[in-house]
C-alpha cells in the first residue's frame, strides 16, 4: 500500500524501468491529471452503473434462488442448488466466448428469441448503450450462486416457530417475508452486500474478455483503466494514483453500507 | 477399499514422475531454448523447429504461442519480472521500445560474421525498422504490408473487372456494390478498433503522422486531415459497418456468404483464406494492392523480427536458430504453411513466390513502403488513433474537435520522450 502511494507521486514509466534515475517526482500531478481525465470519471461512472444496478440485482435474484430453494414443498433441493452454483465455478473466458455467440446481433439466440417478440435485432456488444446491461446480465447470471449459497444458510438459521407464529397472526406469504425474514436475514444482507459491492467494485475480467473496454469506452472499469495504464502501458505512477483513488471509493461505500445497517437494527 | 486405491494410484504417480526426471536428465545435457510467437506465426512455428533439431541435436527449442491481444502485456512483464525468453518474434514497430528497456541484444556483430544472414539480401525498407541509433535489434522475419482481399465476383458485377487503382474508383465501385446489397451487407469489412487503416490512408496522403524526429503529433496538418477523412468516408456513405473485431463471428462466413466482399489486412490471410474459405469461393477471391490517391499506394512497412533478449543465457544457440529461420528455403517454407511473405529478395525469386498471383500483389506494394515512425510509444499512439477514430465513427465527436484532442493526447503522451531528449541536447551542448 504505502509502496502504491510512494509510486503514484511519481511518473514512473517504460523509460524508468530502463533507467529508474529518469523518474521523476511529480507530487499530485497524477492525480491532478486523473481529475482532468475525461477517460478515469467515465471510467468511473462505468464501475458505478455496473456495481448499483448489477449489485442489488445479484443480490435480489440469489435471494429470490435461495427463497425458492428453502421452501418446504420444493424436490430435489441440493440438485437444484448445484445447477445454480454452477455458473460460480466456471472459467470466465470459456463462459464469455459462449455468451459473445448468445450475444451476437445476427446469429445470437438472444436476440432470435427477442426477434419472436417482435423486437428489432439489438447490437448488445457493439452500441454503447447496450454494452453494459449485456456485461451485468452475465455477472449476475455468473454470480448469483455463491450469495444464493449464503443466503440458504441465513434463511435456515431462521426459527421455524416465528413463521408459525406470524401465519397464526394471520399474516400472508409477502408480510411474513417482509416482517420475520428481512430483519432476521439482516446480518447475512449486510454481509453479501459489501462482499458483492467490494467485488463488483472491482470489475475487469468481463469486460476485459468480452469487450475488452468498449464500444467507445463504454464498459471500461476503473480496473480495467488501471490495467491499460499500468501494465500495456507502464505509467506505474498514474496507475497507483488510480488504485488510490479506487481504494478510496470502495473505502467509502463499505462505511456507508455499514452505516445503513446501524441505521436499521 | 479406498485407501488402497489411494496408495496404488500414489505409487503409479511416483513410478512415472521417477522415469519422467530420469528421461529429463538425459536431456538436462541439451540447451533449452525459449522462444515465443503471436498469432497464426506462433500456430506454425513447431512446425519448422524439427528441421532446426536435426541439424542441432544438442539444443531444444520451446515454442510458447502467446494471442496478439495479450502480446504486448505480456512481453513488458515478463521483461519485469526477468522472465524473458531467449528469442521473441516482435512486431517491428515495438522494437523501438524494447530498445529503450534495453532489452534486447544488438545483433551487429552476429550479422557481421554471419554467412546465412546477409543484410544486403534482406528489402532494406525493412531492414531498416529493425534499427534503432545505429545498431541492429531485430532479423525480420516476415514482411507485412496491408493489402486488399476481395471477391472478384462481386467487384465484377459492379462493373469493374480490375481492382481500382485511384481512392475516387475505389469509392465508386463499392457504392456501386452497396447498391447492389441488401442493409446489412457491406462492401467493405472494417473493424472500428484496428489502427492500421486510419494510419495506412494517412501515410498515403503523406502524413508523417508525427512531427519534428516523433516530439509532436502531425495530426491537424493537411496530409494526416485528408487520409482520416477518407477512413470516415467508408462508415459516412455506408460501405463499412462501425463494428469491433471482436464482434465478427466469422469473417470467412461472412465473405463467403457475400456479407462483406472486401477486406483490407496481411498477407497471412493468404493460408487462412486458402485454408478455411469452402470450395465454392476458393476461385472467388484475390488480392489487390491498396489505390492511391492518383495511382497505386504507398503502405506501411510492417513485418515481425525475431529479436534476442539481453537476459538470454544462450545467445550463441539462439543466434543460430535466428540463421536457421532466416534461411531463403526456411522462410519460403514458413510461407507455404502462413502466407507470411518472405523480407529476403533471394527467397522472392523462387518459383512458389514468383509465379503466385495471390503474392505479386504484395510483391509490387513492397516496392512502396513508407517507415512508421520509430518511437517507443507507437503502440499507445496508434490505439489512440483508432479510439479517437471511434468517437469520430459514432459522431461523438466532429473530425476537427477529433483530431484536436487526438492532437492534445498525442502530445501529452510524448512529453516524457521530450524531456529526455531536451536534456541529452543539453548534456550534448554542454560538452
Amino acid at each position: 500500500m504505502l509502496a502504491s502511494l510512494v509510486l503514484s507521486v511519481t511518473d514512473f514509466d517504460i523509460y524508468a524501468i530502463a533507467n529508474p534515475p529518469t523518474t521523476r517526482f511529480v507530487g499530485l500531478a497524477n492525480y491532478s491529471k486523473l481529475i482532468h481525465s475525461p477517460e478515469f470519471w467515465q471510467a468511473l461512472k462505468n464501475t458505478f452503473y455496473f456495481a448499483i444496478v448489477g449489485g442489488p440485482l445479484t443480490i435480489a435474484v440469489s435471494l429470490a434462488a435461495a427463497l425458492l430453494l428453502n421452501a418446504r414443498l420444493v424436490r430435489f433441493k441440493s440438485f437444484f442448488r448445484t445447477i445454480y452454483f454452477t455458473p460460480f465455478v466456471t472459467t470466465l473466458v470459456a463462459v464469455a466466448i459462449v455468451w459473445r455467440y448468445l450475444y451476437h446481433t445476427r446469429y445470437g439466440l438472444l436476440n432470435y428469441t427477442l426477434g419472436h417478440f417482435g423486437i428489432g435485432p439489438i447490437d448488445w456488444l457493439g452500441n454503447p448503450h447496450w454494452a453494459m446491461p449485456a456485461i451485468i446480465l452475465m455477472s449476475v447470471w455468473k454470480n448469483f450462486g455463491y450469495n444464493m449459497l449464503i443466503f440458504i444458510a441465513g434463511l435456515q438459521a431462521i426459527p421455524q416457530d416465528l413463521y408459525d407464529a406470524a401465519e397464526i397472526d394471520g399474516a400472508g406469504p409477502v408480510r411474513r417475508f417482509f416482517a420475520v425474514t428481512l430483519p432476521l436475514l439482516g446480518p447475512t444482507l449486510l454481509f453479501v452486500g459489501v462482499i458483492t459491492m467490494i467485488g463488483y467494485f472491482q470489475l475487469f475480467s468481463e469486460p476485459y474478455v468480452m469487450t475488452n473496454g468498449g464500444p467507445l469506452r463504454a464498459t471500461t472499469s476503473v480496473v480495467l483503466m488501471m490495467y491499460e495504464e499500468g501494465f500495456r502501458w507502464w505509467r506505474m505512477g498514474y496507475a497507483a494514483a488510480i488504485a488510490f483513488v479506487l481504494f478510496i471509493v470502495i473505502l467509502i461505500a463499505t462505511l456507508i453500507q455499514f452505516r445503513l445497517q446501524k441505521e436499521r437494527t | 477399499m479406498p485407501s488402497q486405491i489411494l496408495r496404488g494410484l500414489g505409487l503409479r504417480i511416483m513410478l512415472s514422475s521417477a522415469l519422467l526426471a530420469c528421461s529429463n536428465a538425459s536431456a538436462g545435457s541439451k540447451t533449452t531454448l525459449r522462444i515465443w510467437a503471436m498469432g497464426r506465426e506462433g500456430e506454425v512455428l513447431s512446425q519448422l523447429i524439427p528441421g532446426f533439431e536435426k541439424e542441432h541435436p544438442d539444443i531444444h527449442v520451446e515454442v510458447q504461442q502467446i494471442p496478439w491481444t495479450a502480446a504486448h502485456e505480456k512481453l513488458l512483464t515478463a521483461y519485469v519480472g526477468d522472465a524473458t525468453p531467449d528469442i521473441a518474434m516482435l512486431g517491428n514497430t515495438w522494437v523501438p521500445e524494447f530498445v529503450a528497456l534495453n532489452s534486447l541484444a544488438p545483433l551487429d556483430s552476429f550479422v557481421a560474421q554471419s554467412k546465412e544472414v546477409r543484410r544486403d539480401d534482406f528489402f532494406p525498407g525493412i531492414w531498416k525498422t529493425n534499427v534503432v541509433n545505429g545498431k541492429t535489434y531485430g532479423i525480420p522475419w516476415y514482411v507485412d504490408t496491408r493489402l486488399i482481399y476481395y471477391r472478384t465476383d462481386l467487384l465484377a458485377k459492379a462493373g469493374y473487372k480490375e481492382f481500382p487503382k485511384t481512392w475516387a474508383d475505389w469509392m465508386t465501385a463499392m457504392k456501386k456494390m452497396k447498391s447492389q446489397m441488401t442493409d446489412r451487407q457491406f462492401p467493405m469489412l472494417m473493424p472500428t478498433n484496428e489502427w492500421p487503416q486510419p494510419v495506412v490512408f494517412a501515410i498515403e496522403a503523406g502524413s508523417p503522422i508525427l512531427r519534428d524526429g516523433g516530439r509532436y503529433g502531425a495530426f491537424e496538418q493537411p496530409a494526416f486531415r485528408k487520409g482520416f477523412d477518407f477512413y470516415l468516408d467508408f462508415y459516412r456513405q455506408g460501405l463499412a459497418s462501425p463494428v469491433s473485431s471482436s464482434q465478427v463471428s466469422n469473417l470467412f462466413q461472412e465473405f463467403e456468404r457475400g456479407n462483406i466482399a472486401m477486406y483490407i489486412s496481411g498477407p497471412w490471410y493468404i493460408g487462412e483464406f486458402k485454408n478455411r474459405l469452402d470450395s465454392a469461393t476458393q476461385k472467388k477471391w484475390m488480392t489487390a494492392a491498396l489505390p492511391g490517391i492518383s495511382g497505386p499506394g504507398v503502405s506501411m512497412a510492417g513485418g515481425s523480427s525475431l529479436s534476442l533478449f539481453a537476459g538470454s543465457q544462450h545467445k550463441m544457440e539462439a543466434w543460430q536458430l535466428m540463421e536457421y529461420l532466416s534461411r531463403p528455403e526456411v522462410e519460403l517454407e514458413f510461407y507455404k504453411l502462413t502466407g507470411d511473405l518472405p523480407p529476403r529478395k533471394s527467397a522472392w525469386q523462387d518459383s512458389t513466390l514468383a509465379n503466385n498471383k495471390y503474392a505479386k500483389a504484395f510483391r509490387d506494394q513492397l516496392e512502396h513502403v513508407a517507415p512508421l515512425p520509430q518511437v517507443p510509444e507507437w503502440e499507445e499512439i496508434a490505439t489512440t488513433i483508432f479510439e479517437h477514430g471511434e468517437q469520430a465513427i459514432r459522431k461523438a465527436k466532429t473530425v476537427d474537435q477529433t483530431l484536436a484532442s487526438l492532437d492534445q493526447d498525442v502530445n501529452a503522451m510524448l512529453e516524457k520522450r521530450r524531456y529526455l531528449l531536451d536534456q541529452e541536447k543539453a548534456k550534448g551542448g554542454g560538452k
